[in-house]
């Protein structure tokens, strides 16, 4: 028996670069950077002072003030734009459709950090009277997914992955498993994430991990290059609809790319480094296009997880180059980080977006701030202009800390 | 400076998220606002930070109208 396909045909996205599609993309293929100081708190005595934030988003053109009050921030982005993805799909009314078959699959790395960090301190100031009764609900990472289910009246799978970085991109892969398998006929999924918040700012920085070009935010996040000194925190969210095909043409559902094949493998090697090798993630690329049946020649553009860390970027340079052997040099291979920072456990959500956009526009965003190339990092980055070109085949790359991998293979319909 | 009523009813509007002017005294929270139980223990949570007091649990059981938060508040608080 074949098994199912299925497809992308909704969108949604809050970024430091745009809280909607057509902002996001815009911005993505200008090469415009959404990193800057950060505002959200006093970080002036931390050594990384510099995040993607979200700007000029506002919950209440989604949920109403009493909703938007009990739930954290990551929720905010997730609800937003699994709203924004829900009503492109054209999903919004279920009267229409089978409720019991539309899931939901939104996930965080870290979840309600500001808020767990509010509760801490009003709880040494007053007593355990100031925890909210709301504040587990608020806070918990799979609440994405129950209020959305409940907005909506959506009954199917309802779950939250959680993996650090590879987060969205495990949602992505395993709600496009349950559509395959039978459990669902559309699952919306993504990730989210909002952490800019002394706890993850002052822990990331402790791991050595945060870039500190404080006086130059636009330049920081500068993947692949000789300067590159650690990555930039992100936020946001990004959410797709899947859908099996054949559930979305009879709808007359548009139809933004097929999502052909996930793969995943572990490093089994260490807490937060990659393995230097690439071995991890070169078979987490090779299961993906294992399981999609595409072979290494026909793909064209890799979305890379290029965090702009100086470890990461070479080893996936030499993982692409261990899966795709003499096929990596003819890859277009960018880092939307370059832009965005690192939104986490949302990083995979918004990458997804740019790979599925990528393929329906024809257009590789570029990797800005690339000037000066680390001789060690060698494939060909698109360096700082998009580049209009054919994608019949696009890979999205997450890595996350416990090495955990994950990689969509997205294919233009 | 508003009064104890007033100063009230616009929390409860605030934090069941309720039109101020369907606020009246005889309404209950649960009944005619639409409060489930979590809403009841954030409001009165909000009403002690408010009027810069401590409701312990078996008076806030009582509470279940918005007269019987003004009565609460005009006998137990330096408000009144």
């Amino acid at each position: 028996m074949s098994k199912r396909k299925v497809v992308v045909t909704g969108l949604g996205i809050v970024s430091p670069v745009g809280n909607t599609i057509s902002s996001a993309w815009e911005n993505i293929i200008a090469g415009k950077s959404g990193i800057t100081r950060i505002s959200r708190f006093d970080a002036s005595n931390f050594g990384s002072q510099i995040a993607g934030e979200v700007k000029d988003f506002d919950i209440h053109q989604y949920l109403s003030a009493k909703d938007a009050r009990r739930m954290d921030i990551f929720i905010h982005y997730g609800m937003a734009a699994a709203i924004q993805a829900v009503r492109d799909a054209g999903i919004d009314e279920i009267s229409q459709l089978e409720a019991e078959r539309i899931g939901v699959n939104i996930g965080s790395g870290i979840g309600g950090l500001s808020m767990i960090e509010s509760t801490d301190i009003a709880y040494h100031a007053g007593g355990p009277r100031k925890i909210s009764p709301f504040f587990i609900p608020s806070t918990i990472i799979n609440m994405i997914a129950g209020n959305l289910s409940i907005m909506y009246g959506y009954k199917g799978p309802n779950l939250a992955i959680v993996t650090a970085c590879t987060t969205a991109t495990h949602s992505i892969g395993h709600s496009a498993r349950m559509i395959e398998y039978g459990d669902a006929d559309v699952m919306v999924c993504g990730g989210a994430e909002s952490c800019v918040t002394p706890l993850a700012i002052g822990g990331f920085a402790a791991a050595k991990a945060l870039s500190v070009h404080n006086d130059e935010p636009e330049i920081a996040s500068r993947p692949w290059d000789i300067d590159r000194d650690g990555f930039v925190l992100g936020e946001g969210a990004g959410v797709l609809v899947l859908e099996e095909m054949e559930h979305a043409k009879r709808r007359g559902a548009r139809i933004y790319a097929e999502l052909a094949g996930f793969g995943m493998s572990a490093d089994a090697f260490h807490m937060t480094a990659p393995c230097d090798d690439g071995e991890g993630a070169a078979r987490c690329m090779s299961n993906a296009l294992k399981n999609a049946g595409i072979d290494i020649a026909e793909v064209d553009y890799v979305n890379a997880h290029g965090t702009s860390t100086p470890l990461g970027d070479i080893a996936e340079t030499i993982a692409v180059k261990r899966c795709f052997g003499s096929h990596a040099s003819k890859l277009a291979v960018n880092s939307t980080k370059s832009m965005t920072g690192h939104l986490l456990g949302a990083a995979g959500g918004v990458e997804a977006i740019f790979s599925v956009l990528a393929t329906y526009h024809q257009i590789a965003p570029p990797t800005i701030n690339l000037v000066n190339q680390d001789p060690q990092c060698d494939l060909d980055y698109i360096p700082n202009t998009a580049r209009n070109m054919n994608i019949k085949v696009a890979l999205s790359n997450s890595f996350g800390f416990g090495g955990t991998n994950g990689t969509l293979v997205f294919r233009r319909i | 400076m508003e009064n104890i009523e007033q100063r009230i009813k616009k929390i409860v509007a605030e934090q069941l998220g309720v039109n101020e002017a369907e606020v009246k005294n005889e309404s209950s929270f649960v009944n005619d606002l639409g409060a489930d139980s979590l809403d009841t223990v954030e409001l009165v949570m909000a009403l002690e930070e408010e009027f810069e007091c401590e409701i312990p649990d078996e008076q806030a059981e009582k509470i279940n109208t918005v007269q019987e938060a003004i009565d609460y508040v005009t006998a137990n608080t330096s408000a009144g």
